[in-house]
């Protein structure tokens, strides 16, 4: 749980801003090397190794250099949290309108009138 | 949940919304009444095994909607919702909130805008509700506040509690 809101504050903080958005979702595809992920931005290599960098300062992804190629991955426990946050939600919808539907069924049941 | 019953959940990162789409099995006047009469709203809106409790509504543009969500322990988490348009039997726009039992909303805890649309689908109605926080920073803020406020151990406790009842 200690770890909860650092885990937060970097993913918030990754998702602040688009490349390493992209980065993080093609991470969650697989380990892909640095040149791979930069291959789809129109940017030099120097300035997307700075989002590289943040990343793999906060945590959220890991790379490897083997002779010249880095490879990155993604390291998921990090990303738990929001993600955790989220999947709640969506099962208290689920949950909250399964209850709406029997409540419909019971309200035509009994001939309701607004 | 009726297995015909389209109910899609799509998560917008970059724009902070949430989108929440569920057709049900009935007409949409019908559907309209459960999201804004009070003594309906308490038979619904809590997911299980909690229960839903209004202490005040007034369904008028400028009113609110001020509940409780209670645990089976007697734990409630109060919210408000205030409403800012409604087109009967249409749409309503809301801003959602945490707040205590007097009403008064947490100023540290961001709001959210609630756009909720009804429609009709064949003989169903499709409800969508669009959940929009300000910034991905407002998002985590009301993570942490939820923790702090014990709702994560709450939903914690529920995943617990609906395990069992599976069984």
């Amino acid at each position: 749980m200690a770890n909860y809101e650092i885990a937060l504050d970097v993913v918030f903080h990754a998702l602040a801003d688009p490349t390493r958005r992209a980065v993080i979702q093609r991470l969650g595809k697989g380990p892909a090397t640095v040149s791979e992920l930069a291959e789809p931005f129109d940017m030099a290599l120097p300035s997307f190794m700075k989002h590289v960098r943040v990343l793999e300062s906060t945590g959220l992804i890991q790379s490897r250099k083997i002779g010249r190629i880095r490879t990155c991955t993604l390291e998921r426990r990090k990303l738990a949290a929001a993600e955790r946050w989220f999947e709640e939600q969506r099962a208290i919808w689920a949950m909250r309108y399964d209850n709406l539907d029997n409540l419909l069924e019971k309200l035509q049941g009994e001939g309701y009138e607004s | 949940m009726k297995a015909e019953l389209q109910f899609n959940f799509i998560v917008d990162k970059e724009k902070s919304h949430i989108t929440v789409k569920r057709e049900f099995a009935a007409k949409r006047q019908l559907v309209w009444d459960c999201h804004t009469k009070r003594e309906l709203l308490d038979q619904w809106f809590a997911p299980k095994p909690l229960t839903t409790k209004t202490k005040h509504m007034e369904f008028k543009e400028g009113g609110y909607w001020h509940y409780a969500m209670i645990m089976p322990d007697g734990q409630a988490f109060w919210s408000r919702l205030d409403y800012q348009a409604i087109r009967p039997i249409d749409d309503y726009a809301a801003l959602d909130g945490f707040c205590d039992e007097s009403g008064i909303v947490n100023p540290e805890m961001p709001r959210a805008r609630w756009e909720v649309t009804f429609t009709d689908a064949n003989a169903h109605t499709l409800v969508t509700t669009v959940v929009k926080y300000r910034s991905p920073d407002d998002v985590q803020k009301v993570i942490e506040m939820g923790m702090e406020e014990g709702m994560a151990s709450t939903l914690e406790r529920l995943d617990e509690l609906l395990l069992t009842l599976d069984k």
